[in-house]
């Protein structure tokens, strides 16, 4: 039986810890992310021109914003308004809006680079423009913005330690306390390099995954 | 060939289309008729209108002005549902060919049966896999558009059409794209749907069509119609007509394809 040191098993167990609260995080995250930013996308590449600026302003105001401050006035701004969110929901609604708007940029390209024939060939059968964006336009689209969609979600992975400056305890928050404890900075955070890595290299197996699900010929690889 | 009588009411009739883009004239007040089962091919140079009477005619370009009608029915050109109907009943070929390059040559029928039409999944599946049938293609049912020849595209994109069973069927250039050797088969194609009796308006610059299918030519020009007439009175040797200098020419390009 393997006995670890009190540093280690200390280490560990709140990494595992802080690990379940990372995924906790992430999960939720990315697929808001993904659905709010196919939502946000569409509109801006396809709404009533009114829509489109909403979109676009939108976009512009949480690319052009660093998500530590986005974070902040979510958890320490609000309650000036009487909303109190807990740090949990804090993090979670911050990394869903700014994800969000980083995925909207890539659907919305991806809309965009659709050919024209496309639009034309169902029109030509009768479809309805919903009809065509939702038979046609989007399926494909999607294929095209894959590969920028999972970038952004191995980027909210690791953006996803800044929970623990709103006090979410995750990887990164629970190693920080015992790094202060123990003042051992760098065994600390080589072994949260690890973690992530991981959580990395998983999330990049479960895009292959999708990436293969998806594959239609012509469509990226041949 | 086809020898349908002209009917009384043509099943597409436009008046008088006019459309411009961004200020210039590309069709000038053009009118043009189709009976059932007539076949009328639309010939002239390059940016006279064509592709813009065919688009215009089933609404894909909107017309500034002028009207459409189907089977007498005057269309209202502003209302969605109408204009819908309307591309329902008329069915579009294009250059390009203009398959979903996401569906395979089987879905590519079945989904417009399905959203459009409402049909259920097995009936429209039925129902395409005979008319890939029809074209030649029921072996090819399960590959994608990247994976299929500029004829075979082609030949998908009419069955896809005709599983819609359009009225009319507009061809935009249909063999103007493909390479030489790909030609043959969907000429082949049109030339049964004609010995169907389908009533179709083609544009092409495919000399062995023009000649063989035509019940009538209409040679466009500078977004008017300047010729109009059967291919025995345009395409006569030495009639001085703009259509035989035309075809003349075509021929020379086609190297003895076919005679005008």
């Amino acid at each position: 039986m393997l006995t670890l040191s009190p540093f280690y098993h200390d280490l560990l167990s709140a990494l595992n810890q802080g690990l379940l609260m990372s995924v906790a995080l992430i999960v939720p995250s990315a697929c808001g992310g993904v659905l709010i930013g196919i939502v946000a996308g569409t509109i801006r590449a396809f709404g009533q021109p009114w829509m489109r600026k909403i979109g676009d302003f939108y976009a512009a105001l949480f690319r052009g914003t660093p998500l530590v401050v986005q974070l902040f006035i979510l958890y320490f701004g609000l309650p000036n308004l009487g909303i109190y969110l807990s740090p949990y929901s804090a993090a979670v609604i911050g990394f869903i809006l700014c994800s969000a708007a980083y995925q909207s940029e890539y659907i919305r390209g991806a809309l965009l680079s659709i050919k024209k024939g496309q639009y034309l060939g169902a029109q030509a059968l009768g479809f309805s423009t919903r009809q065509t964006l939702q038979s046609i336009i989007v399926p494909q689209a999607i294929r095209r913005a894959l590969h920028g969609c999972g970038n952004e979600i191995i980027y909210l992975i690791k953006y996803s330690s800044l929970a623990y400056i709103v006090t979410c305890m995750e990887l990164t928050g629970e190693g920080k306390t015992i790094a202060t404890e123990y003042f051992r900075f760098t065994e600390v955070f080589a072994v949260i390099a690890v973690y992530y890595l991981i959580l990395v290299s998983l999330a990049m197996l479960a895009l292959k995954k999708i990436e293969k699900l998806l594959y239609i010929p012509g469509f990226g690889r041949n | 060939m086809n020898n349908a009588a002209a009917p009384t009411v043509p099943i597409l009739q436009a008046e008088n289309l006019s459309k411009s883009f961004s200020g210039q004239r590309i069709l000038k007040g053009v009118s043009v008729g189709l009976g059932r089962g007539e076949i009328k091919i639309l010939i002239g140079p390059s940016g006279g209108g064509k592709s813009t009477l065919l688009q215009c005619l089933n609404c894909l370009v909107l017309p500034d002005e002028g009207s459409i009608s189907l089977s007498g029915q005057v269309i209202d050109l502003h209302d969605k549902k109408n204009l819908y109907q309307l591309r329902q009943q008329v069915g579009m070929i294009f250059q390009d060919f203009n398959l979903f390059d996401h569906l395979n040559a089987l879905d590519n029928i079945t989904i417009a049966l399905r959203k459009v039409r409402k049909i259920s999944r097995s009936q429209a599946q039925e129902r395409a896999m005979l008319e890939l049938e029809q074209v030649g293609l029921g072996n090819k049912a399960e590959l994608y558009p990247a994976q299929l020849s500029g004829g075979q595209k082609q030949r998908v994109a009419i069955a896809r059409a005709l599983a819609m069973d359009p009225q009319v069927l507009l061809l935009d250039e249909p063999t103007s794209a493909l390479d030489p050797e790909l030609i043959g088969e969907v000429i082949a194609v049109i030339r049964t749907l004609a010995g169907k009796g389908m009533t179709m308006l083609m544009a092409t610059h495919q000399i062995s069509l023009i000649s063989n299918l035509a019940d009538e030519i209409l040679f466009m020009e500078a977004g008017v119609i300047v010729e109009q007439g059967e291919p025995a009175q345009l395409l006569c040797p030495g009639c001085g007509s703009k259509s035989v200098g035309f075809c003349e020419r075509l021929s020379e390009i086609a190297d003895g394809d076919g005679t005008c």
